[in-house]
């Protein structure tokens, strides 16, 4: 299982799934309406590092970080 | 890097860092100082952080700025910030005023950009998400880019 974890002002609690992928992700959110106003601002982070790669492979214990758009200082 | 929950003291920060490079001859030293506003009605800020990959972006200047013969530090407050208080400082430190003064800049601008941090105004005792100061990291949209599958 692939855990998923929404960070900053998303309200959406952790989810797991299978996933094989990055793009098994993408596909899995898409599907969940409350999050369709975020997801094209959103950037990902996969165990902790930023990812561009939806051909990216994902292992069970994996964590997929949804990251918002920011505003520091 | 440090973080803190709550206001930054940022007299004891500052006077720390200084007391840290006092041997390494440098030039110039030039802190940035952020200070809550009073405006709109705002009680205070509230941050949210996501620190493994704030840590990972703050090594990546640590690096840049070894480069140029420079280094950068920087403190940011976790939770409520009261108006008229510090949420973040940073500083850099060169041989010379010329790196110091380009390297500020870039660091400052580039952290608004692309540091994981989450603000909110504090009204009425409520967070909330401060979304039209808000900028998409580089990278977002892969969720939804249709050209990337």
């Amino acid at each position: 299982m692939v855990k998923i974890e929404f960070l900053g002002p998303i309200e959406q609690k952790p989810l797991e799934i299978e996933a094989d992928s990055l793009r098994d992700v993408a596909n899995f959110l898409q599907k969940i309406e409350s999050l369709n106003s975020w997801l094209d601002r959103c950037a990902v982070a996969v165990n902790g590092e930023m990812c561009n790669d939806l051909s990216k492979r994902l292992y069970s214990g994996d964590i997929v970080s949804i990251l918002p758009p920011v505003c520091g200082g | 890097m440090e973080l803190y929950q709550g206001p930054l003291d940022i007299k004891s920060i500052f006077s720390r860092w200084l007391d840290e490079e006092r041997e390494s001859n440098y030039g110039a030293f030039i802190p940035f100082i952020g200070i809550v506003r009073a405006e709109d009605n705002i009680e205070g800020l509230s941050f949210d952080i996501y620190e493994p990959i704030l840590e990972s972006w703050f090594n990546s200047w640590v690096e840049i700025a070894k480069e140029r013969g420079a280094k950068v530090k920087m403190a940011h407050s976790i939770g409520d910030v009261p108006i008229h208080t510090s949420s973040y400082i940073s500083a850099v430190f060169s041989p010379r005023r010329r790196v110091a003064l380009e390297l500020i800049d870039e660091f400052v601008e580039d952290f608004k950009a692309n540091a994981p941090i989450w603000k909110y105004d504090i009204v009425d005792g409520k967070r909330l998400y401060a979304e039209d100061r808000s900028s998409p990291m580089s990278g977002s949209g892969i969720l939804t880019n249709k050209e990337n599958r």
